[in-house]
């Protein structure tokens, strides 16, 4: 039963020498053996490498070295950050075969903490989803109820971390990537501080709202991976300068006094009643340990899933030009007349309906004519969207709200209406716009499936979001597992 | 109809830094093998940032400083997005709204090339400097099959060393008239570039590269007229043709009662023609916007401050310089400043030579002369200021006289031997003494009575026929002076 247990469990266990390294990497693996089929939570496995890996680390421990707090933990780590050697896909047909020469800067940091990397995690394809149905692959299924979707698009990890397949997994989160299939799974989900955790190596859908996160099964865990994987990068001009504090000391559980605003316009219309019943519960709790809870409001919020589905697919529409068959990746078998041929013919072939879709928006939001009225627009809602939260984070330490609308929704539900997709990400994006760092933790069960709590924070505030989701964590109790 | 020509160029030139624009990978990358200086931020590998280079920030900052720019407080990067293979991630990182530098200027001496109806003397063509900024290079395509080009090659092989080499750009103000100011601009800019010491600017490696925007309008007529833009103008000489021709080709077809069409046009140099590339509804929309990838830069006041106070002397303060201190003309002064090797040179010379005028004539006759035949640049001379000088001090002593030198200089530039080593080897040694002279002086009026009796009757041409057979006969290593001196003596 050792891969039902969190990293920090487990490290004691291996400092005890109650278990090693290489039998907790069998153990996972057999989980995985049981439930995989089931849940299809991986691209790929890894398992020669990750038990030579353990193998290592039982020879650290053996030799009376210390080890990390993560050394031995099984990871998953979502199929788009580039992995050395290990065939790196985005969950596309256009990078089917890629084997990347370099290792992301936060896959790095990891395997500098010895951490076992088991294997890569689908996703929707580059990242385009809420559902991970838009996989070139195959479809992973949510282990609360395998006819209904993980969330996405780190649908992979999510659903590893919840099936015990996995200790912990890195996903992004360019709109709710994290926290919202975290919400769907029922785990810990944590989109940092855009900048806070290096890019590099993150093969890109939107640059300016990428951010990589740990998916955890507790807030604890959360901590201790940010501890690894946070901090400035030189080959990632965007990543932050700061200083890192030990994100563990942020687990006290004290949140007296603590002020909490709950943003209106978060808990409205398209939210789901039974979600909203599990928001209301917990903040009853919080106003139990001594926190002062008011509502508020982010008046410019409305339009920031608009604003988002211009200045995302503008992005991705430059950074997914590089996939054009000359280099590497897939380039079409057909006969071709030329080099424009040649590009459609391959692009055609490599990329996914939504992928396609969203390539088109941005081309469209850039083009001459449109760009002002278009792209330019968007980021102007997104300096009010900024102004918003920096004028209520003024009077409040944290913001609490759903992850998601809604439980999580049936395979095929919204995969033909794109539009009623993106809504499941209304509640996430907000926090990807301004920068701001947010987590999902497990509120309560609404008809057998998980419902997340969102807690935003201030930039670079981590701290006080891991504080107030640790304290809920500990009051709350959330012990529920999915029955495989 | 009269009409005016209106040009304005853009010249990229690539920096001279020891690693390319966005990653670690070396910059000197001219005549490698294919392929070797790259990584996956030049490749545009999935996942690759790119991280500016610093030093590349600072050259543009110095070129346009040099070129009287103001250099921007806040700039940014920008992604310019269009699918070329030579583009490794199909967009490249450029700058749009808010470039390094803006608003700057250069005058271009015109002497003995000024306009019809204007004063030839002195006369200055200011040139405004619209921006100058930083981006990276792409690599290089070679189309194999029989065209050449991308369509209707069989395949095409491209290299990626040259990919993120960083380049800047200088656009011009449309203020230039003639093909002849067009050329005089882009070698001044040369020029100035070299002094700063930034980039090689070299046309035939690629390291400078000019395209040029063309235009005619009624004379008097304030709105631009439709342009054609001419592109692979690959020499000084090119720059010159190119423009000459499309000038005429805009002034037939305006004659001729139609439009221009506004297009791009390729400079073939052997047929000698220009020829349309794409229209303007081909043209690519770019697609500008912030590149996300990377922040914005604030340059500071006082960085630019001490910036400013880094920068060399350059060509027109050197011009000056040279016409106050060593007393040259200002035709002279403004050919040994036209590249910064030439006034390199001459400097090196007149460390141990006093006579600047000596040292210019020397340099702008035989070895301008040498050079040219030669087809090479003055930094590759065998001849260096060392030879120069020496052979300069040769003919003050007496030792050879001007026209030996002649033969010892092509013997120099095509030895590299000392001129001292080359006169000791022939036994060239000047004849100076009187008596010597007087003696073969003596033989040549001895064996020409004739031509002494021409000029007895006032023939003066046969006085020189007379300093010639001696000459012949010393085989030119009489003092000429000494010739004319007993010659006159003898001769009643």
């Amino acid at each position: 039963m050792l891969h039902k247990l969190t990293a920090h469990e487990l490290h004691k266990k291996l400092m005890n020498k109650e278990v090693s390294a290489v039998e907790l990497c069998k153990n996972v693996f057999e989980r995985i053996g049981v439930v995989e089929e089931k849940v299809k939570a991986y691209l790929s496995l890894t398992e020669e490498p990750a038990l030579s890996m353990a193998n290592e680390v039982d020879e650290k421990i053996k030799a009376g070295n210390d080890i990390s707090h993560l050394s031995g933990i099984p990871t998953a780590i979502k199929d788009n950050m580039c992995t050395k050697g290990v065939k790196t896909t985005c969950a596309s047909k256009i990078l089917e075969n890629f084997i990347p020469s370099y290792s992301s800067t936060a896959v790095k940091r990891l395997f500098n903490e010895d951490i076992v990397m088991l294997g890569k995690t689908n996703m929707d394809e580059f990242a385009m989803g809420s559902s991970t149905e838009n996989s070139a692959f195959w479809i992973t299924s949510n282990p609360w109820n395998l006819k209904t979707v993980p969330g996405g698009s780190s649908g992979g990890s999510a659903a590893a971390v919840a099936a015990d397949e996995a200790v912990f997994a890195l996903g992004s989160d360019t709109g709710g990537s994290i926290r919202q299939p975290a919400s769907l799974c029922g785990v810990v989900g944590m989109k940092p501080t855009y900048g806070l955790v290096p890019r590099y190596g993150l093969i890109a859908f939107a640059s300016s709202l990428d951010q990589i996160g740990p998916i955890t099964k507790d807030v604890t865990d959360c901590a201790l991976i940010l501890n690894a994987i946070c901090g400035k990068d030189l080959m990632d001009s965007t990543s932050l300068d700061t200083e890192i504090p030990d994100y563990t000391r942020a687990l006290t559980a004290d949140i007296k006094g603590l002020k909490i605003g709950v943003p209106k316009e978060f808990m409205g219309e398209g939210i789901d009643a039974k979600v909203k019943k599990l928001v209301n519960d917990a903040l009853k709790i919080f106003e139990k340990m001594g926190a002062v809870i008011e509502e508020v409001s982010l008046p410019h919020v409305d339009a920031a899933l608009s604003a988002y589905y211009l200045i995302a697919p503008a992005e991705a529409s430059s950074n997914l030009a590089r996939f054009d068959g000359v280099r590497y990746g897939h380039r079409t078998k057909q006969k071709v007349e030329n080099m424009v041929d040649m590009y459609s013919k391959t692009r055609a072939e490599g990329f996914g309906d939504e992928v396609k879709r969203r390539i088109m928006l941005g081309t469209y939001a850039l083009s001459a004519g449109y760009y002002e009225a278009y792209y330019n627009q968007a980021q102007k809602v997104r300096t009010l969207i900024v102004d918003d939260f920096n004028r209520v984070f003024e009077k409040y330490d944290v913001l609490v709200s759903p992850t998601s609308p809604t439980v999580a929704f049936k395979v095929g539900e919204k995969f033909e209406n794109p539009l009623k997709m993106y809504m499941s990400d209304i509640c996430t994006i907000p926090a990807n716009l301004a920068g701001i760092p947010g987590i999902s933790i497990p509120c309560g069960l609404a008809d057998g499936l998980p419902v997340g709590l969102q807690i935003m924070g201030k930039t670079l505030d981590e701290m006080t979001v891991l504080r107030t989701a640790y304290a809920f964590e500990q009051e709350f109790g959330f012990k529920e597992k999915p029955a495989l | 109809m009269d009409y005016e020509v209106v040009i304005g160029l853009e010249i990229h030139v690539e920096l001279n830094t020891e690693s390319k624009m966005f990653c670690g990978c070396s910059a000197r990358v001219f005549g490698e093998e294919p392929n070797t200086f790259t990584c996956p931020v030049c490749l545009g590998f999935p996942g690759s940032l790119p991280v500016p280079n610093e030093k590349a920030v600072e050259y543009t900052a110095k070129i346009g400083l040099a070129l009287n720019c103001n250099v921007a407080g806040y700039t940014k990067f920008d992604r310019k997005n269009y699918f070329y293979p030579d583009m490794p991630k199909d967009y490249q990182i450029s700058q749009y709204d808010l470039p390094i530098c803006y608003g700057g200027y250069v005058n271009v001496e015109m002497e003995g090339l000024a306009p019809e109806g204007s004063d030839p003397r002195g006369y200055v063509r200011r040139v405004g400097i619209t921006r100058v900024h930083l981006e990276e290079d792409t690599g290089k395509l070679t189309h194999i099959g029989e065209s050449g080009r991308i369509g209707g090659a069989d395949y095409s092989l491209v290299d990626f060393n040259r990919a993120g080499v960083p380049l800047v750009e200088v656009v011009t103000e449309p203020d230039i008239r003639t093909p002849d100011e067009a050329k005089a601009f882009a070698q001044k800019l040369k020029n100035i570039i070299e002094h700063l010491g930034v980039s090689d600017c070299d046309m035939e490696e690629g390291s400078l590269r000019c395209d040029a925007n063309v235009s005619l309008r009624p004379k008097g007529a304030k709105e631009l007229g439709t342009k054609s833009e001419v592109k692979n103008m690959n020499s000084f000489r090119a720059i010159q043709r190119a423009l000459a021709y499309e000038i005429e080709r805009h002034g037939e077809v305006l004659e001729g009662g139609e439009r221009i069409v506004q297009e791009t046009r390729h400079w073939d140099a052997a047929k000698n023609v220009t020829m349309s590339l794409r229209s303007k509804e081909e043209a690519h929309d770019y697609r500008y916007f912030p590149e996300p990838d990377l922040v914005p830069m604030e340059l500071s006041k006082d960085w630019i401050a001490d910036l400013r106070k880094t920068l060399p002397e350059l060509p027109d303060a050197r011009k000056k310089r040279f016409m106050e201190i060593y007393k040259l003309s200002a035709y002279d002064a403004e050919l040994l400043t036209s590249s910064k090797a030439m006034g390199d040179y001459f400097e090196e010379c007149i460390k141990s030579y006093s006579d600047a005028k000596k040292i210019n004539n020397l340099m702008m006759g035989e070895l301008s002369m040498h050079l040219n035949a030669a087809n090479l640049k003055i930094e590759e001379s065998a001849v260096t200021p060392k030879h120069l000088v020496q052979l300069l001090k040769l003919i003050d002593d007496g030792q050879i006289s001007g026209k030996m030198a002649k033969d010892v200089f092509k013997e120099m530039f095509e030895t590299g031997k000392l001129p001292k080593i080359i006169v000791e080897e022939k036994g060239l040694v000047q004849i100076s003494n009187e008596e010597e002279i007087e003696k073969i002086v003596d033989m040549v009026l001895e064996e020409n009575q004739k031509a002494v009796e021409e000029y007895k009757s006032g023939k003066g041409r046969a006085f020189g026929f007379l300093v010639g057979q001696v000459m012949r006969l010393t085989k030119d290593s009489a003092n000429p002076r000494l010739v004319n001196k007993i010659l006159r003596k003898k001769l009643p």
